[in-house]
């Protein structure tokens, strides 16, 4: 036997199956007109149900049509193959231990050389790693102690009105911000929420005894937990809800986190009103706001 | 020849006399696969990325990634006079204006939500049947890498929108990343160019989400796909299946048939997805505003487990000294640092792991079926509570709600679920699989009965014979006959198999004819 003929026709094993063939062909011919429908529908403007069902149809005609073809038209065997273990013959284990060894022999006996070579690499790799690092942002330095609240500063609104002790109900509650800082990007992290409790001579904690004029409480609006806005109130219990992990905080004891993962209180802005009737901040809050980091203690 | 033929036995030669490819191809071609459903969820895993892919590089061509601020003037009404930035007012743009643009978004939101499921279920696969054991340890370590490197880029991808929701998982990464000891506090200014929330971040999240993360994972899959292709893959055991050999369809073309399809199965199923059901309408959400935020919100479901943790986690944070001055390892640094460190290396470290314990360094090419370990289903099963109980402490709110019950009840239940739930899964299933290993029969194919019933009501039972369809296990015809040529240096010797499964090597020999390949 020649070796073409032994390689030809010794696995034409025909496979008669005439009715799968038409499901075959009928998985085609809907994809097809899957694929038409998809593009009217792209030429008439689209729609998403529409272009999902059409892609549907025409991605799973061809799909299901060639996944029977290969499991019903061709054979299927099965068929046994040997396996190998993955590791090699003993005489080549054997050439490459030495290959390695001639190689690491004659690089490895220059050992200064070597150590030298480790220096510069590492040294390289070092300093040019700070520039890298340092080149990608600012050091925090202090800015994660501070917030833009000052003594005096104004309370304004997010469009920048200027609060009045005359705006809030008795229960009502708003996010205010120091005047000037009210747009992107310190909003994140000045905000403050300002809630009015019925008791006008309310004192959250000892020392806080001027905090809280005519009832107005204002607390940092980020979260000590993960840095979330503490966005709503519960006005029947005064209680402020974190809606990322739930941790809640009692506004009456100075928002002191009384549920979930919440780490500490949340820190209380000293306010007055200004003869003006305007309400401002004694001076910043006396701890960093919202979550803790390594450089802050208790 | 018919002119097809001709035309791929042309090529073939062309590629052979430039590269000499005909033995690789010839390996490539008759390569047996064998066949089994539990074998396919990587494929979906591989699928669902190049779905992404194509997805994605359409969605480059519209997003923005900026976080210059604008006010909108775009078609969709509700949000028209607001500020925001660009990069959600293209993705409102992708979603309302460009043709077909809502429907790529959610069918790429969808893939990649399918992708990381299909690479968790596929781990699980490869865990429960032991597939990670000698010499698959490289390939675990690899789709490991490759399942942290799918979430985090899954995360930034869902970043990158910038709406209400994103953003604030943004801050909470901020914070995730702050909190680590000594060095938080200047990685996340690095990583995000300044405080949070600076203006860096959404240009830096989407060169990581379109080119670095998705060239690993590319790269990744490729050496993954390589090293299986090269070790073979696995089999269940079963008649004629030995550790020293495969079972199963020729890659070519009837694998090669399979596999191409289900691509476009996959493919047509997330696209139904992708059309019939809304996935992250961001429209609804708003832009991201850094003091609003939105309620009842979860993140994608591969987060969720984090997400729990860090709703479980007790109020605790461990404190050195005064608040200026003193140092403090943060509270979201032990279920959002320390907890992904330990899960994953575990995952990394359970090959060596087991290893120790079973002192075995065999190297196993039958999987394992999970009722022969009780030990390693049971421990398995106790750690996947742990993360069910944790992904499903990260919707505490939505089950308040919907058990009309306490926030303060569904904390503490599922706090203690987390720790109560494994130890009973663990155990029950320890127990169950070590009854069923007592049972004689377990494995075999029951016997069916038939029932008969007479004329006069009465009813007989007999077993009915089992025809066993006796599939005989032959070797491809073009090896055999290569063989025959080369004379048994070809891909090895003829394993013949006999009728009962077990294997008998007709001579000993390997492609260096002197070493003996050692055989159980």
């Amino acid at each position: 036997m020649s070796e073409a003929q032994l390689f030809e026709g010794e696995s034409q094993e025909e496979i008669h199956r005439p009715l799968m063939e038409k499901v075959v062909a009928i998985c085609f011919i809907l994809s097809v007109v899957g694929t038409i429908g998809l593009g009217v529908t792209y030429w008439l403007g689209g729609q998403p149900q529409v272009e999902g069902g059409f892609l549907f149809l025409a991605l799973g005609g061809i799909g299901v049509g060639i996944v029977s073809w290969g499991k019903y038209l061709v054979p299927q065997g099965p068929y046994v193959q040997e396996r190998h273990e993955m590791k090699s013959a003993p005489e080549d284990i054997d050439a490459m231990h030495a290959s390695l060894s001639r190689g690491l022999g004659q690089v490895g006996r220059r050992k200064f050389l070597l150590r030298l070579l480790g220096g510069a690499v590492g040294v390289f790799g070092i300093i040019n790693l700070f520039p890298f690092l340092r080149s990608l942002g600012p050091v925090p330095g202090k800015s994660l102690f501070v917030t833009n609240w000052k003594h005096g500063s104004e309370l304004v609104t997010a469009d920048g009105r200027v609060v009045l002790a005359s705006d809030l109900e008795v229960g009502g509650v708003m996010t205010v911000f120091p005047k000037g800082f009210e747009g992107e990007p310190t909003n994140a992290i000045d905000q403050v929420i300002l809630v009015r409790a019925a008791d006008y001579n309310l004192v959250t904690r000892p020392g806080r005894e001027t905090w809280g004029p005519q009832g107005y409480l204002a607390f940092s609006k980020v979260c000590t937990h993960a840095g979330c806005p503490v966005g709503l109130y519960e006005e029947l219990t005064q209680q402020l809800l974190c809606p990322c992990h739930q941790s809640l905080f009692d506004v009456l004891t100075g928002a002191t986190n009384v549920f979930g993962p919440a780490p500490r209180p949340l820190p209380q802005l000293p306010l007055y009103i200004d003869s003006d009737g305007v309400l401002r901040s004694q001076s910043g809050f006396n701890e960093p706001v919202g979550p803790g980091f390594w450089e802050r203690g208790a | 020849m018919s002119t097809l033929e001709e035309r791929a036995v042309g090529a073939a030669d062309f590629a052979d006399e430039r590269l000499g490819v005909a033995k690789f191809a010839r390996n490539s071609f008759n390569k047996i696969f064998p066949d089994h459903w539990s074998f396919m969820l990587g494929e979906i895993a591989l699928y669902s990325f190049v779905i992404l892919i194509f997805t994605g590089v359409f969605l480059t061509l519209f997003f923005v990634p900026s976080q210059h601020m604008i006010v909108y003037h775009g078609s969709y009404a509700p949000l028209r006079g607001q500020k925001m930035s660009e990069a959600y007012a293209s993705t409102l743009n992708i979603s309302f204006n460009v043709r077909a643009g809502l429907v790529m978004r959610q069918i790429h939101h969808w893939a990649a939500d399918v992708f990381i499921a299909a690479i968790v279920v596929h781990l699980l696969r490869i865990f429960f049947t032991g597939a990670y054991r000698k010499p698959r340890e490289l390939n675990w370590i690899i789709g490991s890498s490759l399942l942290i490197l799918a979430i985090v880029n899954g995360f930034i991808g869902y970043s990158l929108p910038d709406d209400l929701v994103s953003g604030t998982g943004i801050r909470i990464a901020f914070s995730i990343i702050l909190s680590i000891p000594v060095i938080g506090s200047y990685l996340a200014f690095f990583v995000f160019g300044s405080n949070f929330p600076g203006t860096a971040i959404i240009p830096r999240f989407f060169i990581i989400h379109v080119l670095i993360l998705p060239a690993i994972i590319a790269a990744l899959i490729g050496a993954h796909l390589a090293i299986m292709w090269h070790q073979k893959h696995t089999q269940y055991p079963g008649k004629g299946r030995t550790n020293r050999n495969v079972v199963g369809i020729p890659f070519w073309p009837a694998y090669a048939l399979q596999a191409g399809g289900f691509f476009f199965i996959t493919s047509a199923v997330i696209a139904a997805l992708g059309g019939f059901v809304q996935i992250n309408p961001i429209w609804l959400y708003g832009p991201y505003i850094p003091y609003k935020v939105s309620y009842a919100v979860q993140p994608d479901w591969y987060m969720g487990w984090l997400d729990g943790a860090l709703r479980l986690m007790p109020s605790w944070e461990a404190v050195f000294g005064p608040t200026y001055g003193g140092h403090m390892i943060p509270n979201v640094f032990f279920p959002a640092v320390l907890l992904p460190g330990i899960t994953f290396g575990l995952i990394f470290a359970w090959p060596w792991i087991e290893k120790r314990f079973s002192k075995d360094n065999q190297e196993h090419n039958i999987c394992d079926r999970p009722r022969e370990h009780p030990v390693r289903t049971s421990v398995g099963v106790g750690i996947l509570m742990f993360y069910i109980v944790l992904f499903l402490a990260s919707a505490t709110d939505v089950l308040a709600n919907t058990f009309e019950t306490s926030l303060n009840l569904m904390l503490w239940t599922l706090r203690i679920m987390l720790f109560v739930l494994p130890l009973v899964a663990g155990t029950v299933t320890y127990l169950l699989l070590r009854e069923m290993s007592q049972l004689p029969s377990i494995g075999e194919p029951k016997t069916p009965v038939e029932i008969r019933r007479g004329i006069d009501g009465s009813f007989a039972f007999g077993e009915l014979a089992l025809h066993e369809v006796d599939e005989e296990i032959l070797e491809l015809p073009e090896e055999v006959a290569y063989r025959s040529l080369v004379g048994g240096n070809g891909n090895g010797h003829a394993p013949h198999v006999s009728e009962d499964g077990e294997e008998r090597s007709s001579e000993v020999g390997d492609e260096h004819g002197v070493f003996e390949v050692p055989r159980d």
